[in-house]
């Protein structure tokens, strides 16, 4: 298992949300839940502009096992989608904390309940078990 | 814990994803699922197939027997070593399992049958064998692994003893050899050439990592799944079952009617069905835009009932969505299905979607 980025924050829905300086946040799945999920192979991505509500479905990434919902971990309008998934959706299998990044989005409230990268680790750790 | 093949520490040792599967603890995939499909269908890929259940019958009654088990006709053997597919019914016309029958010689049969129906088919088999002069054993220290794919045979023959390796090479589809401890059987669930081999369990961890010395790519139950969804391939549990008929799951070339004195297990329901032009059918569907199809989703046909996809997903070869489904009876070449509750535009088209490497349908 890699090691987790540690400027992220991650939620229990094993994704991964980085604060940007202009107060954006960036948004993509964990490696671990891209290993769950095995090759992936479509990702339907939200409309630029579109509002997402924290907690509401945001994008859905489908692997030849099965599709996933992704939820927003936090509230906001979406500022830019990563295009790129919908030729290379295989960019979060290989990349996912760089190239496989999901949405970016401006915030217009606070993010739920996140975890720093060792209470995340903690947390995988004891899925596995 | 399930149970395990002999092969299980081979596949925790190569990283492999472990699932469960109808009770087995078996590989999903060795790190990417679609490599091994790529690989199976332009190279060679080899699965632990070892979960299957081998059944060896054998008595003068044999093929009597056979002939009244089975909807496919055993005396359509006549060459030692032919095999032959067939689905094995209850009385209702539904399929408790397909399999395969190897005829191996004069009142003996080889029978390779599911892993998750194992139980129900022994239970089957012996009951309905009580009144013949026929012995059933399975043979659970047996392990088989399929290699498949054009290069599999090529790459696998290299492992056999000399004296068997031609005769091997010389199998016709749909044949298979006693070689020894071997049974050799060119047949497979991956609309490619290759092999299937049973063997004694305990020589079966060294075949596997030979196979992988000689150039042939471990695949799990992942890549197997997709390889045969686009060779058309029905799942047993999963695109039929004791409900369905072989003629609503495209088997009905399975079914032998002659001779209409033979009695097998399950003609007379199956004959009624056969009868009603009003019966669902089984199909292929082809997603026209992007997502992905999944088993279970609902199929609209204008003016019609509603169909429903029996093994959906994404074909690595024709890089998009693929379907087998249970359709309303008709000739028509549009339907949707209901994905994520939108309506999406899906092509009713022929299976195999490919077959020996090539896309076997119009994109």
């Amino acid at each position: 298992m890699s090691e987790l980025p540690g400027d992220l924050k991650y939620t229990k829905e094993h994704e991964w949300l980085r604060q940007e300086e202009d107060g954006s946040v960036t948004i993509g799945i964990t490696d671990h839940a891209q290993s769950a999920l095995g090759d992936l192979v479509y990702v339907e991505l939200p409309e630029v502009d579109q509002e997402v509500e924290s907690g509401g479905e945001m994008a859905v990434v489908e692997s030849v096992k099965a599709a996933s919902d992704v939820y927003a971990p936090i509230g906001g309008t979406v500022l830019q989608v990563n295009d790129e998934l919908s030729e290379d959706p295989e960019k979060i299998n290989v990349d996912p904390y760089g190239d496989g990044w999901i949405v970016r989005l401006q915030p217009s409230g606070d993010a739920g309940e996140t975890m720093d990268p060792d209470a995340y680790q903690a947390f995988i750790d004891e899925l596995d078990e | 814990m399930g149970s395990q093949t002999p092969l299980y520490a081979c596949h925790v040792e190569a990283g492999a994803r472990i699932v469960d599967f109808g009770g087995w603890d078996m590989p999903l995939h060795y790190g990417s699922q679609l490599e091994e499909h790529h690989a199976v269908r332009r190279h060679a890929g080899a699965f632990d197939v070892s979960h299957m259940t081998v059944v060896d019958l054998s008595g003068s009654g044999a093929q009597e027997f056979l002939r009244r088990l089975l909807a496919n006709d055993v005396a359509r053997l006549k060459e030692q070593g032919k095999a032959l597919y067939s689905c094995m019914l209850n009385s209702d016309g539904g399929v408790i399992d397909d399999l395969i029958t190897y005829y191996l010689a004069p009142n003996r049969y080889r029978l390779i049958v599911n892993a998750a129906t194992r139980d129900k088919d022994l239970a089957w088999i012996d009951e309905q064998a009580a009144s013949y002069a026929v012995e059933v054993v399975e043979r659970p220290e047996l392990a088989m692994i399929a290699v498949q794919g054009p290069q599999a045979r090529a790459l696998a023959a290299s492992l056999f003893d000399d004296q068997w390796r031609e005769p091997a090479l010389a199998l016709k589809p749909f044949y298979a050899l006693e070689a020894g401890e071997l049974f050799i059987a060119r047949t497979g669930y991956t609309g490619e050439d290759g092999w299937e081999i049973v063997l004694p369990a305990a020589q079966a961890a060294s075949f596997w990592q030979q196979c992988n010395a000689a150039g042939i790519q471990p695949c799990g139950l992942g890549a197997r799944d997709t390889l045969r969804l686009e060779a058309g391939m029905n799942l047993y549990g999963t695109d039929m079952d004791e409900t369905i008929s072989p003629l609503e799951a495209g088997l009905g070339w399975t079914i032998a009617w002659d001779p209409q004195d033979r009695d097998f297990i399950g003609r007379g329901p199956l004959a009624d069905m056969r009868a009603d032009s009003g019966r669902r059918r089984f199909a292929g569907l082809l997603l026209e835009s992007k997502g992905v199809l999944r088993n279970h989703q609902r199929v609209v046909v204008e003016g019609k009932d509603d169909g429903e996809i029996t093994s959906g997903g994404f074909s690595p070869t024709l890089e998009r969505s693929i379907a087998i489904a249970r359709i309303p009876a008709g000739d028509y070449e549009r339907a949707q299905v209901e994905v994520r509750n939108r309506l999406l535009d899906v092509r009713v088209v022929g299976v195999p979607f490919v077959r020996n490497g090539k896309i076997r349908i119009d994109l």
